[in-house]
Parts: C-alpha cells; structure tokens; sequence
C-alpha cells in the first residue's frame, strides 16, 4: 500500500514506524516543512530546546537512559552545526542517536546560500555514518536505515540531513522500506575457538582481572557479567562508562581504573597476568603510558568493533563480537574447563590494597565544603536507583568514584568526548526517557554555564530534574593541572562564581526553577532532602565547595600507571617484590 | 615501512571517494596512489589504493575502511600475485634533431607515441611503477615538459574474481 504525501510528511510517519517518541530540536528555514506535519503526530513529542547543542546532548541522555535511538531535529548551516558537539560526543562515547538536519534546496547546494553548512561532509569523521537526502522517496528508506546503522552492532550517531525540497515534494509513502546496506554486517556472534582459549587462560591465570567497560552495559549484558565473575571470582574494575554496570557493593569490584582510578583497581591491572577485556577499547586514560601499561599480561579482548581489538594493546585472544554472547558463551566455556584457576594469593594481595588505599579526601579546617562529601551524602540520601549525569571534569570524577553504583547505566557522562555542557540537557533528555527516575544532573560551575538555557526548557516541558553545581568558582580540573604542573599560576581559570556572578539560585528562580544554595557541611543533608522533596518543577542547588579540592587519586597524563599517587607527592608502597 | 595495495570495493554512490579519503588522512596514513574507476557491475566501484605503512597500522587501517558502511570489500594484493599498472603521459623535448632517439626509447619500453610536435612529442606508456621510473629517468636528459600519471589500478592473477561476493550481498539487498 502507497500512499502520496510529502516529503515532510513522509519523514514524520517514518519517524512514527521505528517507535520515534521524543524529538528534541529547534526548527528554521530549511526543516521548517517538517516542522508542519510534526505539529500533528500524535506518537512524536516535540521537546523546544534553547540551544541545539542541548538537543544533541538530551538524545544522548535519552537514548542512554531508555536503550533506544535518541533523536533530535534543526535546521541548516548554523542549526546543524550546533549539533557537531553533541554529535562528536556521541561518536566518542558510542551512543545511537540520529540527527536530523534540514538543508538548503537541492539546487542551492554548494552555491553557499543563505544558512547553507555541508553538514554530512562536516560530520563525516564523527559519526557512524551520514546521508545527504535530495529525492523525497529515499526518505523513508533512509530513516529506516540511519536508526538500524545507530542502535546496530558498535551504536553511534548517524545525521540524516534533507534538502528542503525533498520535504516539500510529494512522494508515494510506502513502509516498511527495503533496506539496502549491503556493506554493513556487524558481527555479534563470537568465535567458539577464540572462546575455548580464553577460558584456557582464565584456568592458567594467576591474576586476572575483568576490565569492563561500555559495551557491556550496551549489550545489556551487566546480569551475565555478575555471573560470570561470580563464577570465576576475578575481580573487576569498572571504567568510567562502565560505571554500576558491576555492582560498586559487590566484594569482586576494586573500583575504576585509569588517570583517577582507585589504588587496587590501578594496581591491580597494572600486576594482573590476564585482562579480559569486555566492551573496552583501551582508552588512554585508563592505560596511561601504553607501554608500561600491565606488563606482564595477556589480554583477551571481546569488542563488537573489531577495529577496537589490538588498536592500542595487542590482543592475545581477539573475540569479536556482542558482548552478552561473549559473556554467555564464556560462561559456558569455562564450565567446560575441567580446570579452574586458583586466584586466592591474587586475592590476599589485592585485599591488601583495599584495605591500605581506600578513596578518600580532606576536609577544610575552614569549615567549607569538601565535594566530595556532598557526592556522598547525596549518594547515601538519593541513593543508586536514581540516575546521575555529569559533563567534565573535577566534578565528573568526584561523582564516578564517591557515588555508589549499583544499576547498569544509571551514570551517564560524556567520556571520550569530554564535553562540557553535557550534564543538564542530558539529564532532561534521561528524566523524558524515565520519567519515574529521579534524575541529578552533578554539574561543575564551568560547565553548567554552557548549556543552562536548558532550564528553561524543562520547566516548561514538565521535566523535573535535579542539578546539583559543584561550585568552586574555577574551571576546577584545568585548575588542578595549574596547580600540578604550571607551578599555581592561574591562567584564566578563575570564573569568579563564588562571588555569585551569576547567582546560581537567582537564576534558577529566573528559569521557573527552585534555587538552593549549601556552603557547609552540616547544611548538605537537609539541603538534600528539600531538593528530593520537590517533584513538580527543577531544582538547582549551588553548593559552594572549597576550591582548593582535588581529584585523587591521580596519575600524570602521559606517565606510567605505576605512578598514581593516592594524594599530592604521595605514591603507594608496592610489595616488596615489585 | 613497506607497500601495500588494498583493493577496495565500494558502493558506487556520492561522496564515497570522500569517506575513503578522509579516513586515511584522520586516522594519519598517507596514500601513496589512489585510482577510482567503475568495474564490471554499475553498483560497484573499485578504489585500488596503495599505501606505505608496517604490517599493524595497515591492519588498523583496513578495520577502520571495512566500518564504512560504503565499503564492501576489502582485498589486500600480493604484488607476486597480481598484474598491477600505472599509466603515465609524458611530453618531452624532442626536435628533428633527437627525435629518433627518443622514439627508440618508447619502443624499447613498449610506450606509444600519442602527440608530435615540432619540438615536442607525448608519450603513452603503461607499466608497473618501477618500469616507469626507469623509462623516466632515460628520458629526462632530453627534457621533460609535463609529466601526468594516473594512480596504481591491480587486478589478481589466475581465476578467481574478487567481486563475486559482494556482488551477491548487493543482489540481496535490491
């Protein structure tokens, strides 16, 4: 069955056939005829946003928050060019999302007409994949295939921008469209061979360690993982987008690796003799120097990306494939194992380090905040079945070691990318996606500065989250660096915020928020408390933190992992045999 | 640092010599040669792109091409195991003077005279690179004017045809 319509018209009813709810966008001249048949649906909501940049960032935390596609809407030339971040963004840290972009006519492109920006080629190296669309009857077919090449195989973003009359012709709509992508097959099923020689190693090791990062929760394979460490009892550490998708609780997890992992889980991959790797891809900040990273070990890598396997660290056994079948079929292999592996001694030592190096921070004589107690009271008091977002920075890391974890994806930051900004539209577009979830946006005063607009959009869509400002009035992590490595000269990182320019409380009230501000320890609980109580409108609370705090443990970009220092001039003392 | 020649199969559509492209250069490898041409199938178009890189990064490289959802096969060539030419148009010096010699050269390269001027003629000559830059190098003594060469296009020996396959994934999908 065809049925004529246009262009515009036809992109909505795709939109509504792959289960499109929510659009987060800003219309103008090149999308506005899609704008006109989107007023009408009554499957997609149309989320207003104040800044483009907060339409990427929200699909992000929508697509993060429900596991489906996010998607947002703008305009040509400027419009889509706001979208480059959270696109970028989105590519660093595999989220699917698809962008939709309108374009200058079809027989206007390339003559740098009014609002004219060649998107697809902009974003050709940041997302999975893009299309120019120029005839309204590949409408459907592409919409069909940028939300399969998003959610598919490694999800990423991909940017689906329209010429303007392509929207405005008519065009026979018929669903579902045939896909022709005769170039995309991602592998999701792993080698059995590759999968016996895992467990091989897994029975030899001594002192293996389960590297988890991203692609695991990705895979929604967090309940095969809990098992399959269960079985095996090697302990786990859990990377920045791998966060609560190993219970923080659970006695097998050391914490996070990387430049401000915690002691055991640093130390123990940089003495392990086996990292199995799942849904990681070796990031610089979790390996630091590569090579004096881990030494002694083989790795075992499971990525669906194959190109992931052996691009930083060789893989010994390279396992391609979706991480919850490689998981299973690794339960089930080293079952099969007559062998098991003996990790008690393993066990002795890295207990030994948990119990000499647990995270931990200052306190100010002063009197004033310590961040990182308020990440722990609102950890104790909001507890881990909310979900936290964060952009970059001092604030990020605070919140990714002293919030507990317990859930898979109830932290969603920008990793790779490190955007700031991210924090707030990520929270909106995650409390859309769960609106029964509290959600607390952990923002820095830097970063919440770039994309607060979004506030605005909140109050008015209805969407009560919670954004809690880690206010030291610097651009806390450059700062830190400053501190480190620039002898303490503070070359443009102070922004002045404790002087309360802006007010952060006056402007949430100005936004149709409820301000709150905490600048003692003994006021963070009851400040807390009120900001749960309030559900019907966002709440901001500044908490005005010392700006003297530090992120530790930490260890220098560029050095060996064997130098993580626990607190400024302090480094572990090793065993003796090191 | 040695050379490689990938063969690259692609979907014949806009923009796709762009992808390809600008992959190499973000990921940091440098083409050496690069030729694009349709092939026997009007869907397909088949990049030959001859790189200089060690064994791992050409590895990475290759991964990284086969992500291009454009991309639909990619064949490494052993150059023991593969007919490979560039073609090279040549104008040289030549008067009524040195004509002969020159025109001994093309034969002994098996080259062909396509233009003749007074003091010049064009030469057509085809060959593996190092064949060219033998010819090359004979000629310019007398003068080379203008030189333009195409990229590298390879094809592998005996049978067997590389795009069988993918032409059988294209026919899925139509």
């Amino acid at each position: 069955m065809t049925e004529q319509m246009t262009g515009a018209q036809a992109l909505v009813r795709a939109l509504e056939h792959v289960g499109v709810d929510t659009v987060f966008g800003i219309p103008g001249g090149a999308i506005l005829p899609a704008y006109d048949p989107l007023y009408d649906s009554a499957k997609v909501r149309h989320v207003l946003v104040r800044h483009e940049q907060g339409a990427g960032h929200a699909a992000q935390g929508y697509a993060q928050a429900t596991g489906r596609v996010g998607v947002c809407m703008a305009t040509s030339g400027p419009g889509a060019t706001n979208l480059v971040t959270p696109i970028a963004d989105a590519y660093m840290d595999s989220v699917p999302i698809v962008a939709i972009t309108g374009q200058v006519a079809s027989a206007a492109i390339g003559t740098d007409a009014f609002q004219e920006a060649d998107i697809s080629g902009i974003t050709m190296p940041i997302t999975k994949h893009n299309f120019l669309v120029t005839n309204p009857d590949d409408i459907p077919r592409t919409i069909a295939e940028a939300f399969h090449i998003a959610a598919t195989g490694r999800p990423g973003p991909v940017l689906v921008d329209i010429a303007k009359d392509a929207l405005q012709a008519m065009t026979a709509f018929q669903w579902p469209p045939v896909m022709q992508l005769p170039g995309y097959r991602p592998v999701t099923r792993p080698h059995s061979k590759q999968i016996r020689e895992a467990a091989k190693l897994i029975a030899d090791a001594k002192r293996p360690v389960l590297y988890v990062g991203g692609g695991v929760h990705k895979a929604r394979a967090a309940a095969e993982l809990l098992e399959f460490a269960e079985l095996t009892a090697i302990p786990v550490v859990t990377t920045l987008m791998a966060r609560g998708t190993f219970p923080d609780s659970h006695r097998q997890h050391l914490g996070m690796p990387g430049m401000h992992g915690s002691v055991p889980a640093v130390g123990a991959l940089q003495r392990s003799d086996l990292i199995i790797g799942l849904g990681v891809r070796f990031d610089d900040r979790v390996t630091g120097q590569l090579s004096t990273f881990a030494p002694h070990a083989k790795v075992v890598h499971a990525d669906i990306d194959p190109a992931e396997i052996s691009k930083n660290r060789h893989a010994d056994v390279p396992i391609v494939g979706d991480c919850k079948e490689v998981i299973s079929d690794l339960i089930a292999a080293v079952r099969n194992e007559d062998r098991k592996g003996d990790y008690s001694e393993w066990w002795t030592q890295l207990d030994a380090y948990r119990a000499t190096y647990p995270l931990g921070y200052d306190e100010f004589e002063d009197g004033s905040l310590a961040p990182q107690y308020v990440m722990e009271r609102l950890s104790a008091i909001v507890g881990p079945d909310a979900i936290y977002t964060a952009g970059v920075g001092q604030h990020q890391m605070w919140a990714a070691q002293f919030i507990g974890y317990e859930n898979p994806g109830t932290f969603i930051n920008s990793g790779g990318a490190g955007t700031m900004g991210f924090a707030l539209p990520a929270a909106m577009g995650a409390k859309m996606g769960s609106p029964d979830t509290t959600v607390w946006a952990i923002d820095g005063d830097g970063c919440f500065q770039m994309t607060n607009q979004e506030l605005a959009t909140c109050t008015i869509e209805g969407v009560p989250i919670k954004v809690a400002i880690i206010n030291n009035g610097n651009l806390g992590m450059v700062r830190q660096w400053q501190t480190l490595f620039y002898n303490q000269r503070y070359s443009n990182t102070n922004l002045q915020t404790v002087r309360r320019i802006p007010d952060f409380v006056k402007l949430a009230e100005a936004y149709g928020c409820v301000g709150l501000r905490c600048e003692r320890p003994e006021d963070v609980d009851a400040t807390i408390k009120k900001a749960m109580e309030i559900n019907d409108v966002p709440v901001v609370v500044d908490f005005v933190v010392h700006q003297d705090a530090m992120v530790w443990p930490m260890v220098a970009a560029g050095t060996s992992n064997d130098e993580i220092k626990f607190a400024r001039d302090m480094a572990p003392a090793w065993d003796s045999e090191d | 640092m040695s050379r490689h020649t990938l063969s690259v199969l692609v979907e014949n559509k806009p923009g796709v010599l762009a992808r390809v492209a600008s992959l190499f250069s973000r990921r940091g490898f440098n083409i050496d040669s690069l030729a694009v041409g349709p092939t026997e199938h009007e869907d397909i178009s088949r990049m030959t792109i001859v790189v200089n890189v060690e064994e791992l990064p050409l590895e990475q490289v290759t991964k990284q091409l086969n992500k291009l959802v454009n991309v639909l096969k990619i064949v490494e060539l052993d150059p023991a195991q593969a007919v490979q030419r560039e073609l090279t148009l040549i104008k040289v010096r030549a008067d009524a003077e040195n004509r002969s010699s020159v025109l001994e050269l093309v034969n002994l390269f098996r080259a062909r005279c396509v233009d003749v001027a007074s003091d010049a003629v064009t030469i057509e000559v085809t060959g593996t690179p190092d064949k060219l830059q033998a010819f090359i190098k004979l000629l310019e003594p007398f003068g080379i004017k203008e030189l333009v060469q195409s990229g590298m296009v390879a094809i592998g020996r005996g049978a067997r045809s590389i795009t069988d396959r993918s032409l059988r994934a294209l026919d899925r999908t139509a």
